[in-house]
């Protein structure tokens, strides 16, 4: 059986083409025998303005994914394209470049350098770019007054909240020219009141143009999301379908 | 039961006629469950014939309706004992897992998986709302949470059943004459014949 859904609905819905794009991607760890599918022939585009989530227990690839769309592995087989690039094509420094430039990475430990305050994490990426100081702080400043808290910029990680920790981390997820999110779950070290903020605050950002892959094992988080796709054993079972818009919600509650 | 007591807890607040408690009892759970006028005149003729209610004025040919003594005893009491769990309602979900574990040929785990995309959209589609919804419409909020928190716990036990059938369930016997561990003996059957 081979599962990949159509990925034109997705682009067509959103609006442009896709900021990310897995064709038919699988990858496998060792060989003969004892070859192991980490992920078989999984496609999924996901368009600006588009929130995924993905699902599945643990085991059934739901990092891999996360992985090779990051470009942090490379797949057996099938393409990773973002913004347009296929990832295969890259040497290791280009590749390091458009990871630097495209892509933002949101953990459940939020990996922010303690030793650097707010501002400073969220510019790091811009300025190892190459961007000039000055400008890469102002565009932090921007980034971070988009996740509404612009006045912690000179704060400390270890000196603010987990929700506010990340919040810095969606906000260097979205630096610069970045537009594409990829959140392995985000909310793992948060309660439910501060994990619920951190979805909200993803699905503005992405109401405002940004691509994100969420992966979590919480329905309610998912919830947010746009669509749905869950995994099992490394391959893409189902798929929940674009959500309607708000305004049927009500009619089809009230059956 | 929840209709007749939601419509003595708004009667309680004022007099009101029918298509009003319709409107308020809507607006109040936020169109959850949508009433229908002939509903709510029929549970007011049956509070009224309980005792628990009784037709104030009549203008302009609506009959408004008032709650009595009775009525605020009834409404107080339904308040400060806990809904019951004792006779769970049917769970047609619950109902059905349990019928496709023991029939079969019925593949379970397409049926939980199928279950678990239909419940996320739904759930989806209440954050939705949910989201979209003016922070002060308190009770109307509560009321979705409360749907999500059910979509919630619905797709955590069917993660539950997933898990459990994986771990417990010897994979499905093989059909006789198909497979090779049982072609054995019922090819020296055949061949003995």
């Amino acid at each position: 059986m081979t599962t990949t859904f159509s990925t034109t609905d997705a682009s067509d819905s959103a609006g442009g083409a896709a900021v990310l794009e897995l064709a038919a991607v699988s990858r496998v760890h060792g060989r003969g025998a004892t070859a192991v599918d980490a992920l078989s022939e999984v496609s999924l585009a996901v368009a600006p303005g588009e929130l995924v989530a993905v699902m599945g227990p643990s085991g059934s690839g739901k990092s891999t994914l996360l992985n090779l769309a990051g470009g942090l592995d490379s797949p057996s087989a099938g393409a990773v394209v973002v913004e347009g690039t296929d990832l295969g094509g890259l040497g290791r420094v280009a590749l390091a470049a458009l990871r630097r430039r495209a892509i933002g990475y949101v953990y459940q430990d939020f990996n922010l350098i303690p030793a650097l305050t707010a501002g400073e994490n969220v510019s790091l990426p811009r300025e190892l770019d190459g961007v000039a100081s000055r400008r890469a702080r102002g565009e932090a400043r921007a980034a971070l007054a988009e996740v509404g808290i612009e006045e912690l910029a000179d704060r400390f990680p270890d000196d603010i909240s987990g929700g506010e920790q990340q919040r810095v981390a969606i906000a260097r997820a979205l630096v610069g020219e970045r537009r594409l999110v990829l959140a392995d779950e985000p909310t793992g070290a948060l309660d439910s009141q501060t994990g619920e903020s951190v979805l909200r605050l993803l699905r503005s950002r992405c109401d405002a143009g940004a691509a994100a892959v969420l992966v979590t094992h919480e329905a309610r988080y998912a919830a947010w999301a746009d669509r749905v796709a869950f995994l099992r054993d490394g391959r893409m079972v189902d798929e929940t379908g674009h959500a309607d818009h708000a305004e049927s919600l009500l009619e089809k509650t009230s059956r | 039961m929840a209709i007749r007591h939601g419509l003595l807890a708004l009667l309680d607040q004022g007099e009101m006629y029918g298509y009003q408690l319709k409107s308020e009892f809507e607006a109040r759970t936020g169109s959850t469950w949508p009433l229908n006028v002939g509903q709510v005149y029929t549970t007011l003729r049956r509070l009224e014939r309980d005792g628990l209610v009784e037709s104030a004025d009549t203008n302009g040919g609506q009959v408004f309706y008032r709650t009595t003594a009775a009525g605020q005893r009834e409404l107080h009491q339904w308040f400060e004992v806990p809904v019951s769990r004792e006779a769970p309602p049917r769970d047609e979900l619950a109902i059905k897992l349990a019928m496709a574990i023991t029939v079969p040929g019925v593949d379970v785990l397409a049926i939980i998986q199928r279950q678990r995309t239909h419940t996320l959209r739904a759930m989806r589609d209440y954050t939705r709302l949910k989201s979209s919804t003016d922070h002060t419409d308190v009770a109307w909020l509560l009321v979705v949470d409360s749907l999500i928190f059910q979509a919630e716990a619905e797709i955590r036990w069917l993660d539950h059943c997933e898990s459990w059938l994986a771990r417990h369930r010897a994979p499905p016997e093989p059909v006789p004459g198909a497979g090779p561990a049982t072609r054995s003996v019922a090819a020296e059957e055949e061949a003995a014949r």
